[in-house]
């Protein structure tokens, strides 16, 4: 199924904004989270796309757009922690300004804690959790402290 | 190979070839860990000995390591008694023992203490047990006594039995042995097998361990059998600790399916996973293991504080 112009249709352009495309299929509620939305700090349109057919090897994706609003750089580093091939395109008056792939760096450092409550990250300490990443897609992260594996990242992120 | 002024925090940072270099220079150092021999070689070194958590053989061997070569020991025997009672973080508290001597030695109950240690210490750390993590320098007197009674690390049968979940032992044990192409076999009740993290690590390095909660069914092909404690400590909730204590106990009558060149190791202390009726026959090499203890820690300061 060509997908471009149906998924256009289902959500809505934007005037001005942030289009994030290409999130692994499922993870859209991840995103939210880490860009911090809820009721009582948005007033503007955000239109989510879940489960939506993508041109990439006939797989599946979620699509968000966000309007008036461009992410800064530690949010786009955490969206790759959930969504490493995740695409930004920064909207400005229906045109895209800037477009980039989010880029999961190898060495993560403040962005997460560790799934470890025994780790010494998780008491007290005054160090910022680091992990090593050792897979990429989908991503997997081992602690530089206690050698865990990092389970379950979107509940574990700062 | 250098270890000169290196950190050892895992044994995953050393290599096949470091491990040998360091159980060869351990095996130089059994004269002097006997008294036979004595050389200052550390004189005027001071070794800091931290111990957050309740040890005798490593807090002692160390002492005595350092002793045997002249290396003075600071250490704190009541933690109550220091700033940490105070709420002093970790990490201060390692930056004043590193500005009171030339390498530290830290036990704790946190996973991954020793490596905050390392990046906040000037000089070495080495570690000495972090929670449920890792244990690196027991590793190298366990495999030190196996290469000396076998012969050989290579190809060995090894049947790890007990707490494999919380003992850090094992963890380090096993990562070590792949190097090695040991074969494992993983012998625990199912809530306190191997983590999976650890056991997908083994697979990725080429052992292919065999799980299994019945220890009579692998006693038969073992060349090491190596029994740990199932630690009360470490269980949040005592209950589960009732459901699993006993489970496994090494006495004669099971011994009699063993190989009779197999060798029983345990990194003691024991409760009751091991019949002191064991102790008389020629299985039992746990004794000899801690006092392998020496050596191995004499090996690794002094590659540490002066290179190998």
């Amino acid at each position: 199924m060509a997908d471009g112009k149906i998924v256009e249709t289902k959500i809505p352009p934007i005037r001005n904004g942030t289009v994030i495309d290409h999130i692994s299929n499922g993870q859209s509620l991840n995103v939210l989270k880490i860009l911090g939305v809820n009721e009582n700090n948005i007033d503007s349109v955000i239109s989510i796309g879940m489960h939506v057919p993508s041109s990439k090897c006939n797989s599946w994706k979620d699509v968000i757009k966000v309007e008036d609003r461009e992410l800064d750089p530690q949010t786009v580093d955490k969206i790759a922690l959930i969504a490493p091939e995740a695409t930004i395109s920064i909207i400005r008056d229906y045109y895209i300004a800037e477009k980039f792939n989010v880029r999961l760096e190898d060495h993560i450092v403040g962005l997460a804690k560790c799934s470890n409550p025994n780790c010494i990250t998780n008491k007290g300490e005054p160090i910022d959790p680091e992990f090593i990443v050792e897979e990429r897609c989908p991503p997997k992260l081992r602690c530089v402290y206690c050698d865990r594996i990092l389970t379950n990242i979107s509940d574990n992120l700062l | 190979m250098d270890f000169y002024d290196k950190d050892l925090v895992s044994i995953r940072d050393l290599d096949r070839e470091h491990i040998e270099s360091l159980l060869d220079l351990s095996e130089e150092m059994i004269p002097y860990a006997r008294g036979e021999k004595v050389e200052r070689m550390l004189d005027g070194k001071v070794l800091g000995n931290l111990f957050f958590e309740p040890s005798t053989r490593t807090k002692l061997s160390f002492e005595s390591a350092a002793c045997r070569l002249g290396c003075s020991v600071i250490d704190v025997s009541e933690m109550s008694m220091t700033s940490i009672s105070k709420g002093e973080t970790l990490a201060d508290t390692i930056r004043m023992v590193d500005a009171y001597c030339d390498v530290i030695v830290l036990r704790h109950p946190h996973e991954g203490a020793a490596r905050l240690a390392a990046k906040f210490s000037e000089n070495p750390v080495i570690n000495a047990g972090d929670g449920a993590g890792s244990h690196p320098t027991q590793t190298l007197l366990d495999l030190f006594t196996m290469r000396k009674v076998k012969g050989s690390l290579d190809g060995l049968n090894v049947v790890l039995v007990g707490d494999l979940k919380y003992g850090r032992t094992v963890h380090s044990l096993a990562d070590a042995l792949t190097m090695f192409g040991a074969k494992l076999t993983l012998v625990a009740p199912e809530t306190l097998q191997m983590p999976d993290d650890i056991y997908h690590h083994l697979k990725e390095k080429g052992c292919n361990p065999k799980k299994t909660s019945t220890l009579e069914d692998v006693i038969g092909q073992a060349d090491v059998l190596y029994v740990t404690r199932i630690q009360r400590e470490r269980f949040p909730d005592p209950a589960e600790y009732q459901k699993v204590a006993g489970t496994y106990r090494i006495d004669n009558t099971m011994l009699r399916e063993a190989k009779s060149d197999m060798i029983v190791m345990h990194p003691l202390p024991r409760v009751n996973e091991i019949a002191y009726e064991v102790d008389s026959t020629p299985h039992a090499m746990y004794f000899e293991q801690a006092f392998n203890g020496v050596p191995v820690r004499m090996a690794i300061l002094r590659a540490i504080l002066r290179g190998i």
